[in-house]
Parts: structure tokens; C-alpha cells; sequence
């Protein structure tokens, strides 16, 4: 055994966190458009504009836990599933997976953490190569990994498809003769052979109609069990992560505003912006009411207002909001938010 | 009571396409009462855009409205001229889409468009119909209008350029707005906000809505009425409360039973089998028959739409009574 595979056995042993995010931050640079060039060349004062898609964010990750990540569009969600998934490397900061910092890992090592975790997107279709057979899109990765053999695969792919709930005999078959959910299990099926223990959905279920939504969430309640796995499950629908998740966290232009357990974060919301979120969200419950309005706009993450990012819109901002960035901390058991009001009292 | 704004009867929109015809709508019949908000609801393909299109004359080859009646105050659009139609639509109809630049010209700035719209029906002058748009700009809460006409589409954020299709929509104070998805693609806040708008308007300019959804929490929260869609047939309608509170028909409560906040947290969800039929050479009988736990031999044949309870009607040989099976 190698060393780190050692330290890391070690680590498991010890309660190490699956997954530990310390400080991650990931800048984009948005380049200029052709008109931007051309007026840059000119002499104008136009510059390359750097986009803070996730800032400063730490985030535990335990053994067996389903967190789910929530926020609106561009607040930075799958840039942060991204570098938790090893598929993007943060700009700065450190990752640790089972207790272990990804960067000190042999290049074995790297391949078998990134096989370990898996990711599913919203739309599988986009990512199912349409000129692959199910078969081959299930049990290639297992083949080439040395999951399976030769021998072994016909019943690999088989048991692989059955237990994402497709019928096998369609294994012949190419992903657009399948509908929709269909095709979210077979990229379920495709993540899962090549035995994850930690799964990243990105809005895996947002374009699927309800009741398609409903049996593929059941989908992904069973595996957990079955094969105990740990979900990141980011959404931007409150009602999905609050039935799955353990733990929510939410963000804002590119940071973490809040994170408690569930029942916690929908109870009792400690941060304006996830009070805000919460009371903006249809419910079939209500009937005929005025709907709740949180003002203004999402601000553009290329120019993020100061301080504290939410103080634009927030019914509570006071001076110090538009100074001062509030830091994340515990205001009850479990419970973190970042906002000043919670020094007020 | 005044005649209702609209009343469709019967409505069959088909789609004569090489593969077969395509029954998109199929036998739908609804009314939308002056003020009134009606939320029409269904999963993909079930037919709901396809409706939309069918009452203001917008439905394209291969399709055609077939058969049925769409009273707009009495008078029925499918046996108007084009040249009648399109005097009414963007006038006393409007439709707002869920991409709002099939409203929006991406190449005019929103002044020109809005003031465009606004002579198109009305002989005013520039100025009145500048004034009308920076009017309407406002109803819909666009802070600073005057700053924002002189912008173009893309200058703006989706929830503000679905804002300014809403006000194009709004400018001649229609007496029917039919509007298809137009918060799905939003971020909540921002759905939130034009919700909000939408309802305020409702209340106090008279005009009727078709809101057209996937989202059953939306209608609960937004509409008088609901109508139900499965496979190009309306299965259930009522008043909103009574179907959302105790829904008679299998999918309609299957559909409800599966929202995630009806369901105990970190439990299985209840969830309808199966997946939805293609609408190409549909089986006769109940469209719903392979999923519904109801099912029985009467399902062979097909159920017509009665009037269960009053106000309450339903298309089920077997509907879920009032007292017994609801979901919870
Ligand atoms: N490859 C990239 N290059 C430049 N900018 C990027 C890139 N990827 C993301 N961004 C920017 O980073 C920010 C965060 O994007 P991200 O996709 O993580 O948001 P999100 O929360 O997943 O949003 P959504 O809900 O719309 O999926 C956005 O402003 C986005 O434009
Ligand atoms: N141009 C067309 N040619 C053939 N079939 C069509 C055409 N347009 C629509 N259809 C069919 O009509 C049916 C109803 O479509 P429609 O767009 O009304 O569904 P919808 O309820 O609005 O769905 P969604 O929620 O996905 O918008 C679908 O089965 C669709 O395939
Ligand atoms: S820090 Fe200030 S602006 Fe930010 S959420 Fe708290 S009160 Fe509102
Ligand atoms: S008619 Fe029969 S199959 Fe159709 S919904 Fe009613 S019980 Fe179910
Ligand atoms: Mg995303
Ligand atoms: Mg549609």
C-alpha cells in the first residue's frame, strides 16, 4: 500500500469527511467580445472583466449525507459541483477527498478518486453520445477501468440498466429512441457502473415533468441506500432539496449565505436572502394569496455590490451591509449564516 | 352575470402529419369569465401551447382546427377572416410566451417596438402612444421607463425583457391575455415579482387570463379556475381549491400526489407509473388506462367529460369520491 493510500485508509478510519471544500474560490475571465477588441485596440477603457463564480466557500461533505445546494441562476452552483466532481480545478484554495488534499495524489490515485465520483447533469441527452448504443454507454467506462470482463459484461450491462429501471432488452438501442426520464437512468446507469461512492446531480431532474420528476427522485432515494452513497444535489427547487436533502446550503453571487439541515433551514431561516427565497416560492398549498416580492433584480456576478452582496435587495440592510462582508458562522447548533444582523442582538 | 370572455366548445386541434395525425387537442371545451384567471395545466405534450395557438389563430400546417367553436364575446374566432383575427390579436387578445423574444424584436429598441404596437391599433399621437408604453413599462414594475425604452432587448435581464413583453402585451388593455409558461424559465424571485404584477393587473383591469403551466403550485396560487390536460383531453376542472383540496380524477391526483412538498420528507414519493402515451394512433379508451390504479374493463371505451358535482367536472368511468382515496 502507498503511503497516502495508507494515510487515507487512516483518514476513513477516522471519520474523515467524503468530501471537504477550505477556501475555494474560482475566477472566471470573461473574454471581450470581437466589438470589445476592436475598441480595446482603439484605446478605449474596456478590459477583460473577471467573473468571481464561487468565492471563499468551505463546505463538509459527510460519509452517507445528501446535501443540497440551492440558489438562482448564476449564483455559482455548478461551478462549485464542478470542482467538488475534480472535473474543474478551483483558482484557489484546497479539496480534500477522504480526508486527503487531491493535489498531493498520485496520477492512479487521481483516476480512481475521479471514477469514485460521478455526476449527473440536467440534460442527459446532451451528454449521451447518439451514436452509442445503451449498452455500450452503460458498460464502456467499467470495461476500460477493468470493472468487468469480456466475459462478465453482457450481465454487468444487464444488471446495471435493471437497476436504473430500464428494461434491458432496450440495450441494443440508441438515446433518442427513449423519452426523457428514460434517458436521465440511462445517465444514472452510466454514472453508477462505474461504482461511485459519491454522486454530483446537477439539476438532474429540472426537465422533467412531475410525475417523470417523481420516480426518478425515488430513483436516487433507493440507490442511496442500496449502494450508500453520498449526494450533492443541486437544484433551484426548494421543494425537490427540501424533500432529499439532510443538509441545505444556499448561495449568493458566488457565496455561501446560509447551510443547516434541513428541517432547520425551511423552519427557521436565519439569512434574509434564504427568508426572501423561501417566501417567493409557489406553494400548492396556498391558494388566491398576494405572492410575496423580494425587490430588485439578481445583480450582474461581474460586478457583485459591496459588502455584503444580498444588501441591495434586503429588507433589513443597514450601513454596515454595503461596507462590511458578513462572515458565515454558527448562530445555532449546526446552523451557519453570514449576515450582521445576528451580531445586533 | 356578463357573457363570459371566452368559451371554448369542443375545441380539435389535429396535426396531419406523414407519420399519422396527431390528435393535439382533442374535444376541449373551457369558459374564462371576465377578471377571471383560468390555470391550464398538463405535462409535456399534453396539449396546453397547442390550444393557446388554436385560439388566436396562430396554429401552423401540418395542424389544423378541425372542429369546435372558440366564442370570444360571442363572436367564434375559427370562422373569422385572417384579416378580422389579426385585428384582434396583440388588441383585444394577447399572447406572452415563455421566450419572450418570440415577442420582442432583438433589433428595435423597446420604444420603437412598444409605440409600433401601440398605432398599430389606435390612431393617437407619437407622444400619447410614448406616454402609453412608459405607462404600461410601469404597471409591470420596470423602474425608470424612460431609461429603459431607449434600451435594447438585450440590454436586458430575462425577467426584465419577459417584463416588457408583458407590458407589449398590456398596451391596448386587452380582454384576454393568454400567456404560455412565461415565468418557467425565471429565477423564484424574479417569478415571484411578475406573479405579483400579473395578479394585481388581473384584479383591477378586468381582463381574463389563460395561464398556461406545468406547475400546479403556480395555479393554486394564481387562478380562479383550473383545467386539467392529459394526452389532448381536458380530464378535470373545477373551481381551483375544490380540485387541488380533493381532486376527482386518477391523474390529476397522481399529479398533485407527486409535488415533493405533499409528501413526507425523506419518504419515497408517490409517483404515476408508466410515462405519457404518444398522441400518434392513440388506443381507444381512457388515455390514462396503462398508468391508473382505477382501471378497469369500462376504461376500453372512452370516458366523456360530465358534471360530477356541481362546478365539478370530470372525464372517468371511475372517479375518486369525495370522501375516500384522496391523496393527502
Ligand atoms: N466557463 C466559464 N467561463 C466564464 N464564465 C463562467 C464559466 N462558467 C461559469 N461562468 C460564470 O460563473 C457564474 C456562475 O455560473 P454557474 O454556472 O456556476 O451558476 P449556476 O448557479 O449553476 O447557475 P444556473 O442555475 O443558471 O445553472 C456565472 O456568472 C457564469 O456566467
Ligand atoms: N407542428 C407539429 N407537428 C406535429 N405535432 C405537433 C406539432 N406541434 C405540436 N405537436 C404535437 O402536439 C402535442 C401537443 O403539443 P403542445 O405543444 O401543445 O404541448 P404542451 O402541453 O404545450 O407541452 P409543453 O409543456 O412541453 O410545452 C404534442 O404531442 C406535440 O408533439
Ligand atoms: S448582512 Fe445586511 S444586507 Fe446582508 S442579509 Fe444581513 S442585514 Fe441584509
Ligand atoms: S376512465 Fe378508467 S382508466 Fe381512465 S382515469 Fe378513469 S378509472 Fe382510470
Ligand atoms: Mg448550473
Ligand atoms: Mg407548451
Amino acid at each position: 500500500m502507498s503511503e497516502t493510500a495508507t494515510a487515507r485508509r487512516a483518514a476513513l478510519d477516522a471519520g474523515a469527511p467524503m468530501v471537504e471544500l477550505r477556501g475555494i474560490s474560482r475566477r472566471f475571465e470573461k473574454k471581450l467580445d470581437f466589438a470589445g477588441r476592436i475598441a480595446q485596440r482603439l484605446g478605449a477603457p474596456v478590459r477583460e472583466e473577471t467573473v468571481h463564480a464561487v468565492d471563499n466557500v468551505d463546505l463538509t461533505i459527510r460519509k452517507g449525507e445528501v446535501v443540497g445546494l440551492v440558489g438562482e441562476s448564476g449564483c455559482g452552483k455548478s461551478t462549485l459541483g464542478r470542482m467538488v466532481a475534480g472535473i474543474l480545478p478551483p483558482s484557489d484554495g484546497t479539496i480534500l477527498r477522504d480526508g486527503i488534499d487531491v493535489l498531493s495524489l498520485s496520477a492512479a490515485e487521481a483516476r480512481e478518486i475521479n471514477l469514485r465520483t460521478q455526476m449527473i447533469f440536467q440534460d442527459p441527452y446532451a451528454s449521451l453520445n447518439p451514436r452509442m448504443r445503451v449498452a455500450d454507454i452503460v458498460g464502456e467506462a467499467p470495461l476500460v477501468h477493468g470493472l468487468v470482463t469480456r466475459a462478465g459484461y453482457d450481465a454487468y450491462v444487464d444488471e446495471q440498466m435493471r437497476r436504473a429501471g430500464l428494461d434491458p432488452a432496450f440495450k441494443r438501442r440508441y438515446p433518442h429512441q427513449f423519452s426523457g426520464g428514460q434517458r436521465q437512468r440511462i445517465g444514472i446507469a452510466r454514472a453508477l457502473a462505474v461504482k461511485p461512492d459519491f454522486i454530483v446531480c446537477d439539476e438532474a431532474v429540472a426537465a422533467l415533468d412531475v410525475s417523470i420528476q417523481a420516480q426518478i427522485l425515488n430513483l436516487f432515494m433507493r440507490l442511496r441506500t442500496e449502494l450508500d452513497l453520498t449526494y450533492l444535489f443541486i437544484s433551484h427547487d426548494l421543494g425537490v432539496v427540501e424533500h432529499l436533502s439532510d443538509r441545505v446550503v444556499i448561495m449568493y453571487l458566488g457565496r455561501v449565505v446560509e447551510e443547516a439541515p434541513a428541517e432547520t433551514v425551511f423552519a427557521r431561516p436565519n439569512h434574509p436572502y434564504t427568508q426572501s427565497l423561501l417566501a417567493s416560492v409557489p406553494r400548492i398549498e396556498s391558494r388566491k394569496r398576494a405572492f410575496s416580492v423580494v425587490k430588485g433584480e439578481i445583480p450582474s456576478p461581474l460586478n457583485p455590490p459591496s459588502g455584503c452582496h444580498f444588501h441591495p435587495r434586503c429588507p433589513h440592510a443597514m450601513e454596515r451591509c454595503k461596507l462590511e462582508k458578513p462572515v458565515l458562522k454558527e448562530v445555532a447548533p449546526g446552523q451557519r449564516s453570514a449576515c450582521h444582523l445576528n451580531d445586533a442582538a | 352575470m356578463a357573457a363570459p370572455t371566452l368559451e371554448v366548445r369542443n375545441l380539435r386541434t389535429h396535426f396531419f402529419t406523414r407519420a399519422g395525425v396527431v390528435k393535439a387537442v382533442d374535444d376541449v371545451s373551457f369558459t374564462v369569465e371576465r377578471g377571471k384567471v383560468l390555470g391550464l395545466v398538463g405535462e409535456s405534450g399534453s396539449g396546453k401551447s397547442v390550444t393557446g395557438f388554436s385560439i388566436i389563430g396562430l396554429v401552423d400546417p401540418p395542424g389544423r382546427v378541425v372542429g369546435g367553436q372558440i366564442l370570444f364575446q360571442g363572436r367564434d374566432l375559427a370562422r373569422i377572416s385572417e384579416e378580422e383575427m389579426r385585428d384582434l390579436r396583440g388588441n383585444r387578445i394577447a399572447m406572452i410566451f415563455q421566450d419572450p423574444m418570440m415577442t420582442l424584436n432583438p433589433v428595435l429598441r423597446v420604444d420603437t417596438q412598444m409605440i409600433e404596437t401601440v398605432l398599430a391599433h389606435k390612431k393617437v399621437s407619437a407622444e400619447e402612444a410614448r406616454q402609453r408604453a412608459r405607462d404600461t413599462l410601469g404597471m409591470v414594475g420596470i423602474p425608470s421607463p424612460d431609461e429603459r425604452l431607449k434600451s435594447y432587448p438585450h440590454q436586458f435581464s430575462g425577467g426584465m425583457r419577459q417584463r416588457v413583453a408583458i407590458a407589449i402585451a398590456l398596451l391596448h388593455e386587452p380582454d384576454l391575455i393568454i400567456a404560455d409558461e412565461p415565468t418557467t424559465a425565471l429565477d423564484v424571485t424574479i417569478q415571484g415579482q411578475i406573479l405579483a404584477e400579473v395578479q394585481k393587473l388581473a384584479a383591477t383591469t378586468g381582463t381574463s387570463l389563460i395561464w398556461i403551466t406545468h406547475d400546479l403550485s403556480v395555479v393554486a396560487g394564481l387562478a380562479d379556475d383550473i383545467a386539467v390536460m392529459y394526452a389532448g383531453r381536458i380530464v378535470e376542472k373545477g373551481d381551483v381549491s375544490a380540485v387541488l383540496d380533493a381532486p376527482l380524477h386518477p391523474y390529476t391526483s397522481g399529479l398533485i400526489g407527486s409535488v415533493p412538498s405533499r409528501n413526507k420528507r425523506g419518504e419515497p414519493l408517490r409517483q404515476i407509473p408508466g410515462m405519457t402515451p404518444s398522441l400518434l394512433n392513440l388506443p381507444p379508451g381512457c388515455a390514462f388506462r396503462s398508468r391508473c390504479p382505477r382501471a378497469a374493463e369500462a376504461c376500453l371505451a372512452e370516458p366523456e367529460i360530465r358534471e360530477l358535482l356541481p362546478g365539478r367536472q370530470v372525464r372517468c368511468f371511475h372517479p375518486l369520491s369525495e370522501t375516500s382515496e384522496q391523496a393527502a
